[in-house]
């Protein structure tokens, strides 16, 4: 074996010089890269890059694929706050993304804490697979049958309701109900998420904290509220990050569930993007939403991370 | 994770146990009470469908149902289309994440850090914010309303990228260089010595691809627009439409069916998926 083999000078056998830089070896490592790298990055650079460059350019167009595009300015921009249909549709997606976050979070930590109380072992893997169990599913075909339990005249939930004297919700066909089902059928199966997160935080703190407090006599909520909560602080603050994002891009629930009505009372960004590019054909406008709706993730998500700088404590 | 049968320090709950563990059990039915009434309306005559209150067991179960998606639906065009583009971009995610990945955690080149960058950013990225130059582009490759169009933007991950470069670095580098001072080249090391050990991260990766791939919606629905290349849940909703109110049995015998395969895999992947899932948020 030769000297010029070895690239990493710490491993030099015993009285040999280090290889010198450009070995073939080195040539041998950068064309791996090369190659190791090549689809990732031409795939994320033609599927990914090209075309978020690709929006923003677009958005400055008027193009309907038939006839050649024309350059419209800001127009787009100002045909959006003129439109009602896209205001209200922003206006939709964050009323859901508050509603739809703060229930998530909500259910989510009420149950991994309730999880890690005493318990034989079989029964907690019972629990925690039931509640992981939605988030396998298709969010379509799970909104197809939550169609059908959330109908007013015959639905299981009304029924459910009425055993406790509640009168019938017309949850689908009025607007102020409308949305309220949207977001709990989408928390109903996204909760699972933030709860997988919250149990694998709590497992990760120190028995010894508890012990601790317990010692000095905290009890129940008042531990959970000035202990477990700033220790999982972190784990909260990947969960609403992430919780945030994924509502925001809210889809499928509204487009099968109501398609956006009654009204537009559940019209979403991404909805009203799906139908001004494949319905209406209006490339460029849609691309204006999208980029309106790209700034308005990257400023909740840059706010959220400023907020977090008071209330998330690392260990 | 910790598994500790009992763990003392949470012992003092505001809650009793009996009362914890009854609380979780209504929570689990409410859970799981929409797919139990899935699978248990499937199986009744669309004259039962409605029943309230809802019978678990179906007092005359059918499977008359099942037969009617058969009927209405290709369901085996569907199931084809499905489980080629859901197999292929498993697989396709696998090699391109592994093979990145290791790049990325274990060789040496130019531009490592940025490039690097680049892929986590593409994770911050929407996919319907970039859907309309993604469709111009396919369409300009001739790949719109083909499967091909599907799969192939979905094969760079840049999760299953992350996810791998960890796995590749939790890996002791002394095996690459004991390796190396064997004689072997940078090629032999990647295949023989780290290649094989990447087994489980790669499953990872394949696992939550498949769940996301099968489920998914979005993408289809704008890319397919001829009916023999709808997947599962484009055709399950369309079934939906032709039907109206009609019977809803049928429907739902549809959605127990494109169910079969996602629960499948929840039962034989559920460590990797929850690991994926985990580390998923956590890393973001």
């Amino acid at each position: 074996m030769t000297s010029t083999q070895i690239t990493t000078p710490v491993r030099t056998p015993a009285g040999q010089s280090p290889a010198p830089r450009r070995s073939p070896r080195d040539r041998g490592t950068r064309l791996l890269a090369t190659l190791f790298l090549a689809p990732t990055l031409v795939g994320i650079v033609v599927f990914t890059v090209v075309p978020i460059v690709g929006s923003v350019v677009l958005s400055l167009f008027q193009w309907n694929v038939i006839d050649s595009p024309s350059f419209a300015g800001t127009a787009n921009y100002r045909e959006i706050f003129g439109n009602s249909t896209v205001l209200v549709s922003f206006r939709n997606t964050l009323v859901f993304m508050v509603f739809a976050v703060a229930l998530q979070m909500l259910v989510a930590l009420a149950l991994a804490l309730t999880l890690t109380g005493r318990m034989p072992v079989w029964l907690r893997s019972v629990f925690r697979s039931a509640f992981f169990f939605p988030l396998v599913l298709s969010a379509a075909s799970i909104s197809v049958v939550m169609k059908y339990l959330f109908n007013q005249d015959f639905g299981v939930v009304n029924w459910l309701i009425g055993l406790v004297g509640i009168a019938p919700v017309p949850w689908l066909t009025s607007e102020n109900a409308a949305m309220a089902t949207v977001v709990i059928v989408y928390v109903w199966q996204q909760f699972g998420f933030s709860f997988l997160l919250f149990v694998g935080g709590l497992n990760n703190i120190p028995k010894e904290i508890h012990e601790a407090a317990s010692l000095d006599g905290a009890t129940g909520l008042r531990k959970h509220l000035h202990i477990t909560l700033p220790l999982l602080s972190p784990t909260l603050l990947v969960a609403t990050v992430v919780g945030v994002i994924n509502a925001l891009q809210v889809f499928e629930q509204p487009y099968v569930l109501t398609n956006g009505g009654p009204g537009d009372s559940t019209r979403t960004v991404v909805m009203v993007i799906y139908e001004t590019a494949f319905e209406q054909l209006r490339f460029g406008e849609a691309s204006a939403v999208g980029v309106l709706l790209f700034v308005l993730i990257m400023a909740v998500t840059a706010l959220q991370f400023r907020l977090s700088r008071r209330f998330v404590h690392y260990q | 994770m910790s598994q500790a049968t009992l763990s003392p320090s949470h012992a003092r709950h505001a809650l009793g146990p009996w009362a914890r563990i009854a609380a979780l059990t209504v929570c689990a039915l409410l859970t799981l009470g929409p797919v139990i009434w899935t699978v248990s309306t499937s199986l009744r005559t669309p004259a039962q469908s409605f029943d309230l209150p809802p019978k678990i067991i179906p007092t005359h179960p059918t499977t008359a149902a099942y037969r009617g998606v058969f009927d209405q639906l290709d369901v085996w065009l569907l199931a084809l289309n499905s489980t080629l583009v859901t197999a292929l971009i498993a697989v396709g995610q696998m090699i391109t994440a592994g093979l990145a990945g290791y790049a990325f955690a274990r060789l040496e080149f130019r531009f490592k850090k940025p490039l690097f960058g680049l892929v986590l950013a593409t994770m911050m990225v929407p996919l319907q914010v970039t859907i309309v130059p993604v469709f111009l582009v396919l369409k300009s490759m001739g790949l719109t309303d083909t499967l091909l169009g599907l799969i192939i933007p979905a094969f760079p991950t840049a999760f299953g990228t992350f996810l791998m470069r960890q796995y590749f670095l939790g890996m002791p580098k002394d095996l690459g260089e004991a390796a190396m001072l064997d004689g072997a080249g940078p090629w032999r090391i990647f295949r023989s010595v780290y290649a094989p050990l990447a087994a489980p991260g790669l499953a990872i990766v394949g696992v939550l691809a498949f769940n996301y791939h099968w489920n998914e919606f979005f993408r289809p629905l704008i890319l397919e627009t001829s009916g023999q290349n709808y997947t599962l849940p484009l055709g399950l909703v369309s079934l939906q439409g032709n039907l109206g109110t009609g019977s809803i049995s049928v429907v739902l015998a549809g959605v127990v069916l494109s169910m079969l395969p996602a629960v499948a895999v929840f039962v034989v992947g559920q460590r990797p998926l929850r690991e994926g899932i985990t580390s998923a948020g956590v890393n973001r």
